[in-house]
Protein backbone atom coordinates (compact mmCIF):
# COMPACT_ATOMS: atom_id res chain seq x y z
CA UNK A 1 0.00 0.00 0.00
CA UNK A 2 2.76 2.44 1.02
CA UNK A 3 6.43 2.18 0.19
CA UNK A 4 8.97 4.74 1.38
CA UNK A 5 12.42 4.30 -0.17
CA UNK A 6 15.57 6.06 1.05
CA UNK A 7 13.85 9.37 1.83
CA UNK A 8 16.07 12.37 2.57
CA UNK A 9 15.01 15.83 3.67
CA UNK A 10 16.94 18.69 5.22
CA UNK A 11 16.24 22.32 6.10
CA UNK A 12 19.14 24.80 5.76
CA UNK A 13 21.69 22.01 6.13
CA UNK A 14 19.90 20.50 9.14
CA UNK A 15 19.18 16.86 8.22
CA UNK A 16 15.68 15.82 9.29
CA UNK A 17 15.15 12.60 7.33
CA UNK A 18 18.27 10.63 6.52
CA UNK A 19 17.45 7.64 4.36
CA UNK A 20 14.10 6.53 5.76
CA UNK A 21 12.71 3.33 4.19
CA UNK A 22 9.72 1.25 5.23
CA UNK A 23 6.59 -0.46 3.86
CA UNK A 24 3.03 -0.49 5.11
CA UNK A 25 0.75 -3.29 3.99
CA UNK A 26 -2.92 -2.95 3.15
CA UNK A 27 -5.20 -2.60 6.23
CA UNK A 28 -2.12 -2.43 8.48
CA UNK A 29 -1.73 0.17 11.25
CA UNK A 30 1.79 1.51 11.43
CA UNK A 31 2.87 3.82 14.27
CA UNK A 32 5.85 6.16 13.88
CA UNK A 33 7.56 7.12 17.15
CA UNK A 34 10.29 9.67 17.69
CA UNK A 35 11.31 12.66 19.77
CA UNK A 36 10.04 16.12 18.89
CA UNK A 37 11.78 17.59 15.84
CA UNK A 38 12.90 14.23 14.44
CA UNK A 39 10.92 14.72 11.26
CA UNK A 40 7.85 12.56 11.86
CA UNK A 41 5.41 15.23 10.67
CA UNK A 42 7.78 16.10 7.81
CA UNK A 43 7.57 12.46 6.73
CA UNK A 44 3.75 12.65 6.53
CA UNK A 45 3.88 16.00 4.72
CA UNK A 46 6.33 14.58 2.16
CA UNK A 47 3.95 11.67 1.59
CA UNK A 48 1.17 14.15 0.73
CA UNK A 49 3.59 16.35 -1.29
CA UNK A 50 2.96 19.28 1.04
CA UNK A 51 6.77 19.29 1.17
CA UNK A 52 9.20 18.08 -1.48
CA UNK A 53 11.87 15.68 -0.18
CA UNK A 54 15.47 16.19 -1.29
CA UNK A 55 15.70 12.63 -2.62
CA UNK A 56 14.09 9.22 -2.35
CA UNK A 57 10.85 7.68 -3.53
CA UNK A 58 7.34 7.49 -2.13
CA UNK A 59 4.92 4.97 -3.59
CA UNK A 60 1.27 4.92 -2.56
CA UNK A 61 -1.07 2.40 -4.16
CA UNK A 62 1.69 1.70 -6.65
CA UNK A 63 1.90 5.33 -7.78
CA UNK A 64 5.16 7.24 -7.57
CA UNK A 65 3.90 10.25 -5.60
CA UNK A 66 6.88 12.49 -6.35
CA UNK A 67 6.49 12.09 -10.11
CA UNK A 68 2.74 12.73 -10.34
CA UNK A 69 1.30 15.75 -12.16
CA UNK A 70 -0.92 18.01 -10.04
CA UNK A 71 -4.11 16.54 -11.50
CA UNK A 72 -3.01 12.95 -10.80
CA UNK A 73 -1.74 13.95 -7.37
CA UNK A 74 -5.11 15.50 -6.46
CA UNK A 75 -6.85 12.33 -7.65
CA UNK A 76 -4.60 10.27 -5.36
CA UNK A 77 -5.10 12.70 -2.48
CA UNK A 78 -8.86 12.04 -2.62
CA UNK A 79 -8.08 8.46 -1.51
CA UNK A 80 -6.02 9.63 1.45
CA UNK A 81 -7.28 11.12 4.70
CA UNK A 82 -5.06 13.36 6.82
CA UNK A 83 -5.74 14.29 10.44
CA UNK A 84 -3.64 17.32 11.33
CA UNK A 85 -2.18 17.90 14.77
CA UNK A 86 -4.49 20.86 15.44
CA UNK A 87 -7.35 19.34 13.40
CA UNK A 88 -7.08 22.29 10.92
CA UNK A 89 -10.83 22.91 10.78
CA UNK A 90 -11.81 25.82 8.53
CA UNK A 91 -12.56 28.62 11.00
CA UNK A 92 -14.99 30.45 8.76
CA UNK A 93 -17.18 27.37 8.17
CA UNK A 94 -19.57 25.52 10.47
CA UNK A 95 -19.01 21.84 11.28
CA UNK A 96 -21.50 20.87 8.57
CA UNK A 97 -19.72 23.06 5.96
CA UNK A 98 -16.33 21.67 7.03
CA UNK A 99 -17.57 18.16 6.41
CA UNK A 100 -19.37 19.00 3.17
CA UNK A 101 -16.41 20.88 1.72
CA UNK A 102 -14.34 17.92 0.37
CA UNK A 103 -17.49 16.17 -0.87
CA UNK A 104 -18.87 19.17 -2.79
CA UNK A 105 -15.48 19.92 -4.34
CA UNK A 106 -14.38 16.41 -5.28
CA UNK A 107 -17.35 14.10 -5.67
CA UNK A 108 -20.40 14.27 -7.84
CA UNK A 109 -22.91 13.58 -5.07
CA UNK A 110 -26.43 14.92 -4.65
CA UNK A 111 -27.41 16.78 -1.47
CA UNK A 112 -29.17 13.71 -0.03
CA UNK A 113 -26.02 11.59 -0.30
CA UNK A 114 -23.91 14.41 1.17
CA UNK A 115 -26.31 14.74 4.13
CA UNK A 116 -26.21 10.98 4.70
CA UNK A 117 -22.42 10.92 4.77
CA UNK A 118 -22.26 13.96 7.09
CA UNK A 119 -24.66 12.29 9.52
CA UNK A 120 -22.81 8.96 9.28
CA UNK A 121 -19.40 10.41 10.18
CA UNK A 122 -20.81 12.65 12.92
CA UNK A 123 -22.54 9.65 14.48
CA UNK A 124 -19.29 7.69 14.18
CA UNK A 125 -17.46 10.35 16.23
CA UNK A 126 -20.49 10.83 18.54
CA UNK A 127 -20.87 14.53 17.75
CA UNK A 128 -24.09 14.78 15.79
CA UNK A 129 -25.27 17.58 18.09
CA UNK A 130 -22.34 19.77 16.98
CA UNK A 131 -23.42 19.84 13.34
CA UNK A 132 -24.28 23.55 13.23
CA UNK A 133 -21.57 24.77 15.60
CA UNK A 134 -18.55 26.82 14.55
CA UNK A 135 -15.06 25.42 15.23
CA UNK A 136 -14.44 28.19 17.80
CA UNK A 137 -17.31 26.74 19.90
CA UNK A 138 -15.67 23.30 20.13
CA UNK A 139 -13.23 21.94 22.74
CA UNK A 140 -9.84 20.48 21.73
CA UNK A 141 -11.14 16.92 21.86
CA UNK A 142 -14.24 17.80 19.86
CA UNK A 143 -12.12 19.55 17.22
CA UNK A 144 -9.98 16.42 16.88
CA UNK A 145 -13.12 14.28 16.47
CA UNK A 146 -14.55 16.62 13.83
CA UNK A 147 -11.15 16.68 12.10
CA UNK A 148 -11.25 12.89 12.10
CA UNK A 149 -14.81 12.91 10.76
CA UNK A 150 -13.74 15.25 7.94
CA UNK A 151 -10.79 13.00 7.07
CA UNK A 152 -12.91 9.85 6.77
CA UNK A 153 -15.93 11.40 5.06
CA UNK A 154 -14.41 10.72 1.64
CA UNK A 155 -13.96 7.03 2.60
CA UNK A 156 -10.18 7.06 2.13
CA UNK A 157 -8.17 3.87 1.75
CA UNK A 158 -5.18 5.35 3.58
CA UNK A 159 -5.29 7.51 6.73
CA UNK A 160 -2.39 9.59 7.99
CA UNK A 161 -2.61 10.83 11.59
CA UNK A 162 -0.27 13.57 12.81
CA UNK A 163 -0.16 13.38 16.63
CA UNK A 164 -3.86 12.55 17.03
CA UNK A 165 -3.80 12.69 20.85
CA UNK A 166 -1.37 15.55 21.50
CA UNK A 167 -2.71 18.23 23.83
CA UNK A 168 -5.60 16.09 25.07
CA UNK A 169 -6.20 14.72 28.57
CA UNK A 170 -5.54 10.97 29.07
CA UNK A 171 -9.24 10.02 28.98
CA UNK A 172 -9.95 11.94 25.77
CA UNK A 173 -6.70 10.58 24.28
CA UNK A 174 -7.84 7.05 24.97
CA UNK A 175 -11.29 7.80 23.50
CA UNK A 176 -9.71 9.19 20.32
CA UNK A 177 -7.37 6.18 20.04
CA UNK A 178 -10.26 3.74 20.48
CA UNK A 179 -12.29 5.73 17.94
CA UNK A 180 -9.43 5.54 15.43
CA UNK A 181 -9.15 1.77 15.75
CA UNK A 182 -12.93 1.30 15.58
CA UNK A 183 -13.16 3.37 12.42
CA UNK A 184 -10.17 1.53 10.99
CA UNK A 185 -11.94 -1.82 11.48
CA UNK A 186 -15.21 -0.42 10.17
CA UNK A 187 -13.79 1.21 7.03
CA UNK A 188 -10.88 -1.24 6.43
CA UNK A 189 -8.34 1.55 6.05
CA UNK A 190 -4.55 1.44 6.15
CA UNK A 191 -3.17 3.86 8.76
CA UNK A 192 0.10 5.59 9.52
CA UNK A 193 0.06 7.28 12.92
CA UNK A 194 2.73 9.67 14.13
CA UNK A 195 2.63 9.92 17.92
CA UNK A 196 4.52 10.15 21.22
CA UNK A 197 1.66 8.53 23.07
CA UNK A 198 2.46 4.94 24.01
CA UNK A 199 -1.11 4.20 25.11
CA UNK A 200 -2.41 5.43 21.76
CA UNK A 201 0.19 3.30 19.98
CA UNK A 202 -0.66 0.27 22.11
CA UNK A 203 -4.32 0.57 21.10
CA UNK A 204 -3.72 1.28 17.43
CA UNK A 205 -0.45 -0.29 16.25
CA UNK A 206 0.05 -3.52 14.40
CA UNK A 207 3.67 -2.47 13.90
CA UNK A 208 5.82 0.50 14.90
CA UNK A 209 9.03 2.21 13.91
CA UNK A 210 11.18 4.59 15.95
CA UNK A 211 12.99 7.47 14.26
CA UNK A 212 16.04 9.16 15.77
CA UNK A 213 18.47 11.56 14.07
CA UNK A 214 16.55 11.11 10.83
CA UNK A 215 17.04 7.31 10.75
CA UNK A 216 14.87 4.36 11.70
CA UNK A 217 16.53 2.90 14.80
CA UNK A 218 14.01 0.16 15.61
CA UNK A 219 11.09 -1.59 13.99
CA UNK A 220 8.66 -4.19 15.35
CA UNK A 221 5.58 -4.65 17.50
CA UNK A 222 4.99 -2.38 20.51
CA UNK A 223 5.98 -5.21 22.84
CA UNK A 224 9.24 -5.67 20.90
CA UNK A 225 9.99 -1.98 21.32
CA UNK A 226 9.32 -1.69 25.04
CA UNK A 227 11.45 -4.75 25.76
CA UNK A 228 14.24 -3.57 23.46
CA UNK A 229 17.80 -3.55 24.88
CA UNK A 230 18.78 -0.55 22.73
CA UNK A 231 19.66 2.31 25.19
CA UNK A 232 17.82 4.97 23.14
CA UNK A 233 14.65 2.87 22.84
CA UNK A 234 14.82 1.95 26.54
CA UNK A 235 15.20 5.62 27.44
CA UNK A 236 12.41 6.65 25.04
CA UNK A 237 9.86 4.32 26.59
CA UNK A 238 11.10 4.43 30.21
CA UNK A 239 8.88 7.35 31.36
CA UNK A 240 5.78 5.74 29.91
CA UNK A 241 6.62 2.42 31.57
CA UNK A 242 7.25 4.05 34.97
CA UNK A 243 3.91 5.82 34.71
CA UNK A 244 2.26 2.42 34.34
CA UNK A 245 4.14 0.72 37.23
CA UNK A 246 6.71 -0.89 35.04
CA UNK A 247 4.42 -2.42 32.44
CA UNK A 248 2.58 -1.08 29.46
CA UNK A 249 -1.19 -0.96 29.71
CA UNK B 1 38.42 49.12 14.16
CA UNK B 2 35.02 50.17 15.58
CA UNK B 3 34.23 52.06 12.39
CA UNK B 4 35.05 48.98 10.35
CA UNK B 5 32.75 46.85 12.49
CA UNK B 6 29.91 49.38 12.28
CA UNK B 7 30.19 49.73 8.51
CA UNK B 8 30.39 45.93 8.20
CA UNK B 9 27.14 45.55 10.17
CA UNK B 10 25.52 48.34 8.16
CA UNK B 11 26.58 46.66 4.92
CA UNK B 12 25.21 43.28 5.98
CA UNK B 13 21.92 44.88 7.15
CA UNK B 14 21.55 46.74 3.84
CA UNK B 15 22.37 43.55 1.96
CA UNK B 16 19.69 41.65 3.91
CA UNK B 17 17.09 44.38 3.36
CA UNK B 18 17.83 44.50 -0.37
CA UNK B 19 17.72 40.69 -0.62
CA UNK B 20 14.34 40.62 1.16
CA UNK B 21 13.03 43.40 -1.09
CA UNK B 22 14.01 41.64 -4.31
CA UNK B 23 12.75 38.31 -2.97
CA UNK B 24 9.39 39.94 -2.29
CA UNK B 25 9.29 41.54 -5.76
CA UNK B 26 10.07 38.14 -7.32
CA UNK B 27 7.45 36.49 -5.14
CA UNK B 28 4.80 39.07 -6.05
CA UNK B 29 5.60 38.69 -9.74
CA UNK B 30 5.35 34.89 -9.72
CA UNK B 31 2.21 35.14 -7.57
CA UNK B 32 0.55 37.44 -10.12
CA UNK B 33 1.66 35.20 -13.02
CA UNK B 34 0.08 32.24 -11.22
CA UNK B 35 -3.10 34.33 -10.70
CA UNK B 36 -3.43 35.04 -14.43
CA UNK B 37 -2.81 31.36 -15.22
CA UNK B 38 -5.44 30.13 -12.78
CA UNK B 39 -8.12 32.81 -13.13
CA UNK B 40 -9.29 31.46 -16.48
CA UNK B 41 -9.38 27.80 -15.45
CA UNK B 42 -12.50 26.09 -14.12
CA UNK B 43 -14.01 25.61 -11.58
CA UNK B 44 -15.04 29.28 -11.42
CA UNK B 45 -15.73 30.16 -7.80
CA UNK B 46 -18.46 32.69 -8.61
CA UNK B 47 -20.18 32.29 -5.23
CA UNK B 48 -16.93 32.92 -3.35
CA UNK B 49 -16.16 36.00 -5.48
CA UNK B 50 -19.64 37.39 -4.85
CA UNK B 51 -19.28 36.73 -1.11
CA UNK B 52 -15.88 38.46 -0.91
CA UNK B 53 -17.07 41.44 -2.95
CA UNK B 54 -20.03 42.02 -0.64
CA UNK B 55 -17.98 41.39 2.49
CA UNK B 56 -15.03 43.58 1.53
CA UNK B 57 -17.25 46.29 0.03
CA UNK B 58 -19.53 46.51 3.06
CA UNK B 59 -16.57 46.45 5.44
CA UNK B 60 -14.97 49.45 3.74
CA UNK B 61 -18.07 51.44 2.76
CA UNK B 62 -18.50 53.49 6.00
CA UNK B 63 -14.84 54.44 6.43
CA UNK B 64 -14.29 55.46 2.79
CA UNK B 65 -17.58 57.39 2.87
CA UNK B 66 -16.59 59.43 5.94
CA UNK B 67 -13.07 60.01 4.59
CA UNK B 68 -14.39 61.02 1.18
CA UNK B 69 -16.85 63.50 2.72
CA UNK B 70 -14.14 65.13 4.85
CA UNK B 71 -11.64 65.28 1.96
CA UNK B 72 -14.22 66.99 -0.28
CA UNK B 73 -15.12 69.47 2.44
CA UNK B 74 -11.49 70.31 3.29
CA UNK B 75 -10.36 70.64 -0.33
CA UNK B 76 -13.17 73.10 -1.07
CA UNK B 77 -12.41 75.08 2.11
CA UNK B 78 -8.70 75.23 1.22
CA UNK B 79 -9.23 76.14 -2.46
CA UNK B 80 -11.85 78.82 -1.82
CA UNK B 81 -9.55 81.58 -0.41
CA UNK B 82 -6.82 80.75 -2.94
CA UNK B 83 -9.19 81.11 -5.90
CA UNK B 84 -10.66 84.26 -4.33
CA UNK B 85 -7.15 85.76 -4.28
CA UNK B 86 -7.02 85.37 -8.09
CA UNK B 87 -10.66 86.43 -8.55
CA UNK B 88 -11.56 82.94 -9.76
CA UNK B 89 -14.17 81.87 -7.15
CA UNK B 90 -16.49 80.79 -9.94
CA UNK B 91 -14.08 77.98 -10.78
CA UNK B 92 -14.34 76.46 -7.30
CA UNK B 93 -16.82 73.66 -8.16
CA UNK B 94 -14.90 72.74 -11.30
CA UNK B 95 -11.48 72.74 -9.58
CA UNK B 96 -12.77 70.67 -6.69
CA UNK B 97 -14.52 68.29 -9.10
CA UNK B 98 -11.41 67.74 -11.22
CA UNK B 99 -9.14 67.20 -8.20
CA UNK B 100 -11.55 64.70 -6.67
CA UNK B 101 -12.36 62.78 -9.84
CA UNK B 102 -8.83 62.64 -11.28
CA UNK B 103 -6.74 62.05 -8.21
CA UNK B 104 -8.01 62.46 -4.68
CA UNK B 105 -11.05 60.20 -4.86
CA UNK B 106 -9.27 57.19 -6.44
CA UNK B 107 -6.04 57.45 -4.44
CA UNK B 108 -7.57 58.19 -1.03
CA UNK B 109 -10.13 55.43 -1.52
CA UNK B 110 -7.41 52.97 -2.59
CA UNK B 111 -5.19 53.84 0.39
CA UNK B 112 -8.05 53.42 2.89
CA UNK B 113 -9.06 50.19 1.13
CA UNK B 114 -5.45 48.95 1.37
CA UNK B 115 -5.33 49.71 5.09
CA UNK B 116 -8.62 47.98 5.78
CA UNK B 117 -8.63 45.08 3.33
CA UNK B 118 -5.01 44.17 2.59
CA UNK B 119 -4.22 43.74 6.29
CA UNK B 120 -7.44 41.76 6.79
CA UNK B 121 -6.63 39.38 3.94
CA UNK B 122 -3.01 39.06 5.12
CA UNK B 123 -4.13 38.18 8.66
CA UNK B 124 -6.88 35.81 7.53
CA UNK B 125 -4.77 33.81 5.09
CA UNK B 126 -1.78 34.01 7.43
CA UNK B 127 -3.70 32.43 10.28
CA UNK B 128 -5.06 29.80 7.87
CA UNK B 129 -1.49 29.03 6.85
CA UNK B 130 -0.09 28.68 10.40
CA UNK B 131 -3.04 26.58 11.59
CA UNK B 132 -2.56 24.24 8.57
CA UNK B 133 -6.01 25.04 7.12
CA UNK B 134 -4.43 25.74 3.71
CA UNK B 135 -2.58 22.40 3.89
CA UNK B 136 -5.84 20.69 4.86
CA UNK B 137 -7.47 22.14 1.75
CA UNK B 138 -4.59 20.96 -0.42
CA UNK B 139 -4.61 17.39 0.93
CA UNK B 140 -8.34 17.15 0.32
CA UNK B 141 -7.63 17.64 -3.39
CA UNK B 142 -8.86 21.26 -3.55
CA UNK B 143 -6.61 23.90 -5.10
CA UNK B 144 -6.29 26.46 -2.24
CA UNK B 145 -4.72 29.06 -4.52
CA UNK B 146 -7.80 29.15 -6.71
CA UNK B 147 -10.26 28.95 -3.83
CA UNK B 148 -8.60 31.47 -1.51
CA UNK B 149 -6.33 33.69 -3.59
CA UNK B 150 -7.89 34.01 -7.04
CA UNK B 151 -11.33 34.77 -5.58
CA UNK B 152 -10.01 37.48 -3.27
CA UNK B 153 -7.84 39.21 -5.88
CA UNK B 154 -10.74 39.13 -8.34
CA UNK B 155 -13.08 40.61 -5.72
CA UNK B 156 -10.73 43.45 -4.70
CA UNK B 157 -10.02 44.30 -8.35
CA UNK B 158 -13.69 44.80 -9.14
CA UNK B 159 -15.04 46.20 -5.86
CA UNK B 160 -12.55 49.09 -5.56
CA UNK B 161 -13.76 50.94 -8.70
CA UNK B 162 -17.34 50.73 -7.37
CA UNK B 163 -16.23 52.12 -4.01
CA UNK B 164 -14.29 54.86 -5.80
CA UNK B 165 -17.36 56.08 -7.69
CA UNK B 166 -19.18 56.17 -4.34
CA UNK B 167 -16.31 58.10 -2.71
CA UNK B 168 -16.21 60.61 -5.56
CA UNK B 169 -19.93 61.24 -5.17
CA UNK B 170 -19.70 61.62 -1.35
CA UNK B 171 -16.65 63.92 -1.70
CA UNK B 172 -18.57 66.16 -4.10
CA UNK B 173 -21.36 66.42 -1.50
CA UNK B 174 -18.76 67.34 1.14
CA UNK B 175 -17.30 69.94 -1.17
CA UNK B 176 -20.76 71.37 -1.91
CA UNK B 177 -21.36 71.95 1.81
CA UNK B 178 -18.09 73.91 2.00
CA UNK B 179 -19.04 75.87 -1.13
CA UNK B 180 -22.44 76.74 0.32
CA UNK B 181 -20.74 78.09 3.45
CA UNK B 182 -18.74 80.64 1.41
CA UNK B 183 -20.90 81.17 -1.67
CA UNK B 184 -24.63 81.23 -2.14
CA UNK B 185 -24.94 78.35 -4.65
CA UNK B 186 -27.71 75.84 -5.31
CA UNK B 187 -26.97 72.09 -5.61
CA UNK B 188 -28.21 72.08 -9.20
CA UNK B 189 -25.92 74.95 -10.20
CA UNK B 190 -22.97 73.42 -8.31
CA UNK B 191 -23.49 70.06 -10.03
CA UNK B 192 -23.84 71.77 -13.38
CA UNK B 193 -20.47 73.54 -12.87
CA UNK B 194 -18.83 70.27 -11.82
CA UNK B 195 -20.22 68.36 -14.80
CA UNK B 196 -19.20 71.25 -17.10
CA UNK B 197 -15.62 71.12 -15.80
CA UNK B 198 -15.10 67.38 -15.47
CA UNK B 199 -14.61 65.69 -18.81
CA UNK B 200 -14.65 62.13 -20.00
CA UNK B 201 -10.84 62.27 -20.05
CA UNK B 202 -10.87 63.08 -16.33
CA UNK B 203 -13.35 60.47 -15.14
CA UNK B 204 -12.20 57.45 -17.15
CA UNK B 205 -8.51 57.38 -16.13
CA UNK B 206 -9.45 58.30 -12.55
CA UNK B 207 -11.73 55.34 -12.12
CA UNK B 208 -9.82 52.95 -14.43
CA UNK B 209 -6.64 53.10 -12.41
CA UNK B 210 -8.51 51.80 -9.38
CA UNK B 211 -8.77 48.40 -11.11
CA UNK B 212 -4.97 48.29 -10.87
CA UNK B 213 -5.02 49.55 -7.25
CA UNK B 214 -7.63 46.92 -6.34
CA UNK B 215 -5.50 44.22 -7.93
CA UNK B 216 -2.47 45.43 -5.94
CA UNK B 217 -4.40 45.38 -2.64
CA UNK B 218 -5.63 41.82 -3.22
CA UNK B 219 -2.34 40.56 -4.59
CA UNK B 220 -0.17 41.91 -1.77
CA UNK B 221 -2.61 40.87 0.99
CA UNK B 222 -2.91 37.35 -0.43
CA UNK B 223 0.83 37.01 -1.06
CA UNK B 224 1.76 38.11 2.45
CA UNK B 225 -0.87 35.88 4.06
CA UNK B 226 -0.33 32.83 1.84
CA UNK B 227 3.43 32.83 2.43
CA UNK B 228 3.28 33.48 6.19
CA UNK B 229 5.89 31.69 8.32
CA UNK B 230 6.82 31.58 12.01
CA UNK B 231 3.43 31.14 13.67
CA UNK B 232 1.33 33.91 15.14
CA UNK B 233 4.25 36.36 15.08
CA UNK B 234 4.38 35.84 11.32
CA UNK B 235 0.65 36.57 11.02
CA UNK B 236 1.13 40.00 12.65
CA UNK B 237 4.07 40.77 10.38
CA UNK B 238 2.15 39.63 7.28
CA UNK B 239 -0.77 41.88 8.16
CA UNK B 240 1.38 44.97 8.82
CA UNK B 241 3.66 44.56 5.82
CA UNK B 242 0.66 43.94 3.55
CA UNK B 243 -0.57 47.49 4.32
CA UNK B 244 2.86 49.09 3.93
CA UNK B 245 3.72 47.34 0.65
CA UNK B 246 0.30 47.76 -0.95
CA UNK B 247 0.12 51.48 -0.03
CA UNK B 248 3.59 52.05 -1.42
CA UNK B 249 2.81 50.17 -4.63
CA UNK B 250 -0.44 52.12 -5.05
CA UNK B 251 1.48 55.42 -4.94
CA UNK B 252 4.21 54.16 -7.31
CA UNK B 253 1.67 52.83 -9.81
CA UNK B 254 -0.34 56.04 -9.47
CA UNK B 255 2.67 57.99 -10.73
CA UNK B 256 3.03 55.71 -13.74
CA UNK B 257 -0.70 55.63 -14.50
CA UNK B 258 -1.09 59.43 -14.24
CA UNK B 259 1.69 59.85 -16.79
CA UNK B 260 0.09 57.21 -19.00
CA UNK B 261 -3.40 58.75 -18.75
CA UNK B 262 -2.08 62.24 -19.53
CA UNK B 263 -0.44 60.76 -22.60
CA UNK B 264 -3.67 59.06 -23.72
CA UNK B 265 -6.07 61.88 -22.67
CA UNK B 266 -4.03 65.12 -22.64
CA UNK B 267 -5.64 67.98 -20.63
CA UNK B 268 -5.59 70.61 -23.39
CA UNK B 269 -8.45 72.96 -24.31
Amino acid sequence: MVEIIDLHKSFDGNIVLDGISFNVDEAENMVVFGRSGTGKSVLLKCMMRLMEPDSGDIKIQGKDVLKLELKELNALRKNIGFLFQGAALYDSMSVRENLEFPLIRNFNLDQKEIDERVHFVLEAVSLLEAIDKMPSELSGGMRKRIGLARSIITKPQLMLYDEPTTGLDPITSKEISVLIIELQHQLKMTSIVVTHDLLCAKIIADRAIVIDDGKIVEEGSINDLVTSKDPFIKNFFSDEIIENNGSII
Amino acid sequence: MNNLLTSGKLFSKTEKTLTNFFEMLGGLTSFSVRFFKEVFLPPYEVEQIRKHMIELGMKTLPIVGVTGFIIGLVIAMQLSPVLKRFGAEAFLPGSVGISIVRELGPVICALIFAGRVSSGIGAELGSMRVTEQIDAMEVSGVNPFRYLVVTRIFATTFILPILTVYVIFISLIGAYIAVVLVQNMTWAYYLDRVIFAVEFGDAIPGVSKTFVFGFIVGLVGCYKGYTTENGTEGVGKASTSAVVVSSLLILIFDMVLVKLSLWIWPVVK
